[in-house]
């Protein structure tokens, strides 16, 4: 294998191996830190741009499995079509895989979608680095300095890049719950709603998880005056970055709760979007949330979820205005994990809602709640 | 918060460490009462093993040292009137207890609470049918299994759901009287074996070649709910879990796989209504995310205590303040001090756990592994990749291997039916598969054992061909590192480098270490967080890797640390008791001021927890990686002397790489380990030993046993619990025995010694300073010589020993000390016969009775010891044995129920797995007492004596006449019944199984007719299937207790003939 070499902005290096596409990249590099997963950490939108270091060691295991779509245009087990990050660093690759589900090697998928990828770095000591420094810059480097030609550059506005560019519907009759253990597929039931997802760079899990429980979903671009359409319920989806690159959808949304009685649940960058369109403001965390398993607890009861997250901006609580309160709360850094408006069916949360890990206090999983509130 | 106003809690223990009940509850235990005593709740204790930590002063306020069975327990909540019990934290031996005493209203009638999870949901979970029930309730899978309550049934039954089938025993630990069955017949055999041990035994489906994986599930009493852990199993369902190889976290599953099972996991907790702590087991298929839950355990349990050690998570902790009613919200992460307790550790390494085995040390066993459980221990290796960390645990394991490569040929008749039928060396012959030009696939095929770990096993051993094909001169630096990352140690590239040929290979691997640490090839210390580097922690739980560019913490280099090195695997020989004799020296270094430095990889053990030290090394105890950390560490010294043999046996080396060790020095060490300087020693100084020779040629030895003749006890330098120890008493015995030992050992010499018959076995367990005794212990074993040690029954203070004897050991003793220049602890073993005695054996360190010794006389030995070692004064203590007034009684426990077909003898080769002492106003209530805590129970009417050779039969005539006068029936073998016939004792005769007649033996034992049967073997021979080994086995798988011994079995025979139930004092430790 090819020696790399990782080089971060305040100097620090580590040298590496390549097992991906060689080269050379530059971008922000984060942690993730969780053990599983690394199929979908490559291709959750919310990740875009960066240089993604996974702190569990042995990555690849697994597989990659068939890349396939859907009838709906969904990908069958990612959480979009293609690998989102730049690069991906670990410790220990594993060059051969075992997974019934599995169709190639996790090498293979990036050297075709052409992603760089190096193993053999000491990802904690990376990681220490990174935590200390909050985040950084960084470059891959194949041979020297001198010879970095093409170093592909940083993206200005990630959601721009990942948010789909046309309106696509998703009809809950046409969904089928695949079936992983040999029974058979659980097609949906219709309900007869409609939800519009505000697409800032949207892991296709949420557009399932909606889908599953029997809406129509239409998946909008970031920047789409959403206040156009007729609708039941509104969703504003995860996405990377900074919030305050989104004027316009926060703009949209500003028209949205002035105007509108319907429900509406923001997700990740979703939540932060909404904040601002309420006058609230955002920060860059000191320690970004970039795990499985960030606890949090819901304000004023003894319920608590592990859930996983993956953002660096956070809303500030005493920013939040009179008639929303604060609802979950991280229990390490007392960050604010989610929102909730006083009166109206409005509400947010910094991690992902997904199936049954999440639930409130009274045990409803969050979607439920948000589907049961559609009129 | 805590809303409990409770203020003293019972807290059950599991008693002798047993196959399938072992270390684990010890540190549940104690991490139990920790938690306890940080809320000031005045905690009670019952456990009759003295040898475990939590049983050591402070850790409970009150300690009995009784039988954790119903009567006893009641006999105790009648005295202390606690308002609540705990039983999750001592095994399965707790929980049944637990149980009983709650269905028999014991528990309703004091008024006790039952903290943590409720008992009906223990029921819920431990009978299989209600269990099934419950969880179709939430649509969960279970294995399909009928409960049947009748062999006939269980035939039935396995006929409809189709062979292989699965039978298991309910309400058994660790997988007791299961198995599979391919057919009829074999379910026969083994359905009657499982209703000997349970009522009740559940006929399932096998799903033999699907994985297993483990969740640990924590949850408060506000349905609040995390998976601490999960773990993966190397080997594939059909080989118990405690018997696999088991890595955490999961290595094999997709994130839509974990997330899977860890929502079933979560699902299964709430509804079955756990408060505190719970592994749950699946079944997973290979070919699809289709699963089944295999079983529920409502405790604390092996697998906790790994998944605690695996992931820095003190689960028995946290369950024990859930159980008082806290939130975990209200707890903090006790690694990183500010973060919550309500999280899922996230891993940024991989951890190996990997049995170990003991079956060489039985007679007949069954090598095979499956469903039941045969291992006597385990090892935890921690690292950055799969490769590393099975070969640090392949070494861990201490059975002289070297790691997955680089080991000593194995011989393998037939490779295929190895891997088919999988033994203890299973993972070795996959090597041997490789080198023979197995492919991965086919390995699969034959194993099961999923493909993912085969390819990493097949790329070390790729790695050790790429260094075969290089020499010392041409290995490249790179390789180097790479075989360094992926767990190779320097002995392993020197040999795959052939530097064997050329040197000794303690200097080879010399060699190899400087050549790497020029090349700048050095291990890194790690952290381990449970937050993957995400938030700043202080941790002080550690590990080395390789794989790593720089270290997480820095070295103070101030001279104010020492290291203390642990005892390692447990098994036969070397176990809890040098767990005890670690922590305290720990305590004892901590609190003189200075930082304590555990090394030891044991994650069954208190002093592998993190906060009994200041900095925990959980790594390798080899030569090597103690080196590693000793040159980091710079410590003021090292202490060898209270982990086993192990950190012994380092002492040498050690000390020529100039490390300071604390205490004896190990010239001396060496000069008592040694067996022919020890013996010069002994001969120079005038005390008299068992004639010996070492051996170097055939004819040599025969000479020597022309002069002393048979039986002679025949052993290799350096020797732990009777490895390639045995007493031989033909020439044929002795020549087969020798070519074996010889393997054993080829660096020190084969001694051959006069064994010596009906010799008293005396112990004296001491601490000297600069030579001279400081506080000392004679103890004596209820039999003669010929049963080990770690096997005999012990009392102390000595009942039956002359003072002139006493005296003389004493004097003796005190010469050893000051020709040796002991400073610190010491062990000799002495013989004696009438006033005749003669040394065996010397250890200058800790011996496996010191716990026992210092908690029956009340004088912490170890902390006399270590505070010698430090170079602080220490007083001789006021008081001496012939101020108690009291007596302690050690008693062993044997596993042999677990080992199928295993001879259940004692021998000069050690056999227990574990011990139990139990003190009482005299030595009959005292053995009592530690008799009834591993198992036995009194006979009402019936007793089977078959008493072996004449002079134990004479030795049993008195119990055989108490038997009669107390009102037993007496059944009898041929010669034990000529024998009291002849002495007007009235027996039945029993047929023996080879004779024509009626009644025979084995159909009275399988009708249970008999209550206690007591065999004494006549020759100690090799000999497999006789008479007298069928009547032992049938006992053990019967479940009918068995004495071996006569002058146990006499002993014991006058305690209950003698000593009512009711005369057993409920006293604590302290009250006496």
């Amino acid at each position: 294998m090819r020696k790399v070499k990782l080089q971060l902005d305040n100097g620090t290096q580590f040298e590496g191996y390549s097992f991906g596409y060689e080269a050379s990249v530059k971008g922000e590099v984060v942690f993730n830190s969780a053990m599983m997963g690394y199929n979908e950490l490559l291709t959750d939108p919310s990740n875009a741009g960066q240089i993604l270091v996974l702190t569990y060691p042995l990555i690849g295991n697994y597989g990659v499995p068939e890349l396939s779509t859907e009838a709906n245009g969904l990908s069958s087990f990612m959480e979009s079509e293609s690998i989102k990050v730049k690069a991906l660093v670990v410790s220990d690759y594993s060059e051969e895989f075992s997974n019934w589900n599995a169709k190639e090697s996790l090498a293979d998928w990036l050297k075709r979608e052409q992603v760089t990828g190096i193993t053999g770095i000491d990802t904690r000591e990376l990681t220490k680095t990174l935590r200390d420094q909050g985040s950084m810059r960084g470059t891959i480097l194949f041979g020297t300095e001198d010879e970095e030609l093409d170093i592909r550059a940083d993206i200005p506005n990630p959601v721009a890049e990942v948010s789909c560019k046309d309106v696509i519907e998703y009809k809950a009759q046409d969904y089928v719950e695949r079936s992983m253990d040999g029974s058979s597929p659980t097609p949906s039931r219709p309900l007869g709603k409609r939800v519009v997802l505000v697409d800032c760079g949207v892991r296709q899990s949420i557009i399932r998880s909606l889908l599953r429980r029997g809406v129509d979903v239409v998946r909008v671009p970031w920047d789409y005056d959403f206040n156009t359409l007729s609708f039941n319920g509104l969703v504003i989806s995860n996405g990377p970055a900074n919030p305050t690159l989104c004027e316009v959808t926060v703009k949209h949304l500003q028209q949205y709760f002035q105007t509108s009685e319907k429900p509406c649940m923001g997700i990740g960058l979703g939540m932060q979007l909404m904040a601002l369109a309420e006058g609230a403001d955002t920060y860059k965390l000191k320690y970004g949330h970039h795990s499985h398993n960030q606890p949090v607890r819901e304000v004023g009861t003894n319920h608590c979820i592990v859930t996983a997250q993956t953002h660096s901006y956070a809303v500030a609580a005493d920013t939040l205005p009179a008639n929303w309160e604060k609802w979950f709360i991280n229990m390490n850094d007392g960050s604010l994990e989610g929102i909730r408006h006083n009166g109206k069916a409005w509400w947010a949360t910094q991690f992902q809602p997904d199936d049954t890990a999440s639930t409130t206090a009274i045990g409803t999983n969050l979607y439920d709640d948000f589907i049961n509130n559609l009129k | 918060m805590a809303t409990t106003t409770i203020k003293k809690v019972l807290l059950l223990g599991s008693g002798a460490l047993k196959i399938g009940e072992a270390g684990e509850f010890d540190y549940s235990g104690s991490q139990a009462l920790k938690a306890l005593k940080e809320e000031g709740i005045e905690t009670v204790l019952i456990n009759p093993n003295i040898a475990t930590v939590q049983t050591s002063e402070g850790v409970a306020d009150q300690i009995y040292f009784l039988p954790v069975t119903p009567y006893f327990v009641e006999r105790v909540i009648e005295k202390e009137r606690p308002q609540a019990i705990m039983l999750a934290f001592g095994g399965q031996t707790a929980l049944n207890c637990g149980v009983a005493l709650y269905q028999s209203g014991v528990l309703e009638k004091y008024g006790i609470q039952v903290l943590g999870t409720p008992v009906q949901a223990i029921m819920d979970t431990e009978d299989r049918e209600l269990f099934v029930e419950k969880l179709n309730e939430i649509d969960v899978k279970t294995i399909k299994s009928e409960a049947c309550e009748s062999i006939e049934d269980a035939a039935r039954a396995a006929k409809e759901l189709g062979y292989p089938v699965i039978l298991r025993a309910a309400y058994a630990l660790g997988g007791l009287g299961s198995g599979f069955c391919d057919n009829e017949e074999e379910l026969y055999k083994l359905a009657e074996k499982a209703f000997s041990f349970s009522p009740q035994v559940l006929v399932e489906k096998s799903l033999k070649g699907w994985k297993e994986i483990e969740y640990e599930v924590v949850r408060d009493r506000y349905d609040n709910c995390i998976a601490v852990c999960n773990m993966e199993n190397f080997d594939p369902l059909g080989i118990h879990t405690g018997e696999s190889i088991v890595i955490a976290p999961t290595q094999t599953l997709t994130d839509s796989e974990t997330h899977k099972l860890r929502e079933l996991a979560l699902r299964i907790v709430r509804h079955v209504g756990i408060v505190g702590e719970c592994n749950v087991q699946f079944a997973f298929s290979p070919d699809n995310e289709d699963y089944r839950v295999i079983e529920v355990n409502a405790r604390l349990s092996r697998s906790s205590a790994l998944a605690s050690k695996a992931t820095g998570y003190p689960l028995a902790f946290v369950a024990a303040k859930l159980g008082l009613g806290y939130g975990l919200f209200d707890l903090k992460n006790s690694v990183t001090k500010t973060t919550t307790a309500f999280f899922e550790p996230a891993i940024d390494y991989v951890v190996c756990k990997i049995p170990r085995w003991d079956l060489g040390k039985f007679r007949g066993v069954d090598r095979e592994i499956g469903s039941s459980m045969k291992s006597v221990g385990e090892v935890m290796s921690i690292g950055r990749n799969f490769e590393e960390v099975i070969q640090k645990g392949l070494r861990m394991i201490g059975q002289g291997m070297h790691g997955f490569v680089g080991n000593k040929e194995l011989t393998i008749d037939n490779i295929e039916d190895a891997l088919k039928a999988p033994t203890d060396k299973r993972i070795f012959v996959i090597e041997k598969a490789f080198f023979a030009g197995y492919t991965v696939d086919q390995i699969y095929d034959l194993t099961k054992i999923d493909r993912w770990f085969l390819n990493k096993l097949l790329h070390i051993y790729n790695i050790n061909k790429e260094l075969r094909t290089a020499n010392i001169n041409t290995v490249s630096t790179d390789l180097l590192r790479t075989a360094k990352v992926y767990g190779f140690t320097d002995f392993q590239i020197a040999r795959a480098l052939r530097l064997e040929s050329e040197m000794d290979m303690e200097k080879a691997q010399m060699v190899i270490r400087e050549r790497r640490k020029q090349a700048g090839i050095l291990p890194y210390v790690k952290q381990i967080d449970t937050l993957a580097g995400e938030y700043p922690a202080q941790a002080n739980y550690l590990y080395l890797t390789y794989s790593a560019v720089a270290h997480d913490i820095r070295f103070d280099h101030d001279g104010r640390s020492v290291v203390v090195l642990g005892s390692g695997a447990y098994r036969i020989g070397s176990s809890v008791e040098f767990d005890w004799c670690g922590v305290q020296a720990l305590n004892t270094i901590r609190k003189e001021g200075y930082r304590s430095i555990m090394i030891n990889y044991n994650p069954e053990t208190v002093s592998t927890d993190y906060d009994m030290c200041d900095r925990l090394y959980f790594d390798e105890l080899t030569f090597e990686r103690v080196m590693d950390i000793i040159e980091l560490e710079a410590p003021k010294g090292v202490i060898v002397s209270t982990g086993g043999q192990i950190p012994n046996n380092l002492a040498m080396r050690l000390d020529a790489e100039n490390v300071k060790l604390l205490g004896t020095q190990a010239r001396y060490i060496d000069n008592a380990e040694d067996r022919d300087k020890f013996s010069a020693m002994l001969d120079r100084i005038g005390v008299d030993q068992p004639e010996w020779a070492a051996l170097t040629s055939m004819e040599d030895i025969n000479a020597f046993i022309q002069k002393v003749g048979f039986p002679v006890l025949v052993r290799p330098s350096y020797v732990l619990s009777g490895a390639a120890m045995n007493v031989c008493s033909n020439q044929e015995e002795l020549e087969r025995f020798l070519t074996l030992a010889a393997n054993v050992s080829k660096k020190h010499p084969v001694v051959v010694s006069r064994f010596l018959q009906n010799a008293k076995e005396i112990e004296m367990d001491a601490v000297a300073r600069d030579g001279e005794i400081i506080a000392y212990a004679i103890s004596e074993h209820v039999e003669y010589a010929g049963v080990h040690s770690g096997d005999a029954t012990i009392q102390f203070p000595p009942q039956k020993l002359y003072v002139e004897t006493a005296r003389r050991i004493k004097k003796i003793s005190k010469q050893i000390a000051k020709e040796l220049h002991i400073s610190g602890p010491f062990n000799i073993q002495y013989l004696a016969r009438e006033n005749d005695i003669k040394v065996i054996e010397c250890n200058l360190r800790a011996s496996r009775s010191f716990p026992f010794v210092s908690k029956v006389l009340k004088v912490n030995f170890i902390e006399m010891a270590t505070r010698i070692m430090l170079g602080l004064p220490v007083e001789k203590p006021s008081k001496n044995v012939f101020d108690l007034d009291y007596v302690g009684v050690k008693a062993s426990q044997f596993s042999f129920n677990r080992l199928q077909k295993a001879d259940p003898v004692l021998g000069v080769d050690m056999a227990s797995t574990g011990e139990v002492g139990c003190l009482g106003d005299d030595a009959r209530k005292a053995l009592m007492k530690s008799m009834l805590s591993v198992g036995h129970r009194i006979p009402k009417h019936t007793v089977l004596l078959s008493t072996g050779e004449g002079k134990h039969k004479a030795e049993m005539t008195d119990a055989a006449q108490m038997l009669v006068a107390n009102g037993y029936t007496i059944y009898a073998t041929p010669g034990t019944y000529n024998y009291l016939t002849e002495e007007h004792i009235p027996c039945k005769r029993v047929y023996w199984p080879e004779e024509q007649g009626e009644p025979q033996v084995l159909d009275l034992l399988h009708r249970k007719e008999i209550e206690l049967v007591v065999n004494v073997p006549r020759v100690q021979s090799r000999s497999s299937v006789t008479n007298g080994y069928k009547i032992r086995r049938a006992a053990i798988d019967l479940n009918i207790p068995l004495i071996t011994n006569a002058r146990l079995a006499s002993a014991f025979i006058t305690a209950f003939c003698t000593v009512k139930d009711a005369d057993l004092e409920i006293k604590s430790w302290q009250e006496f």
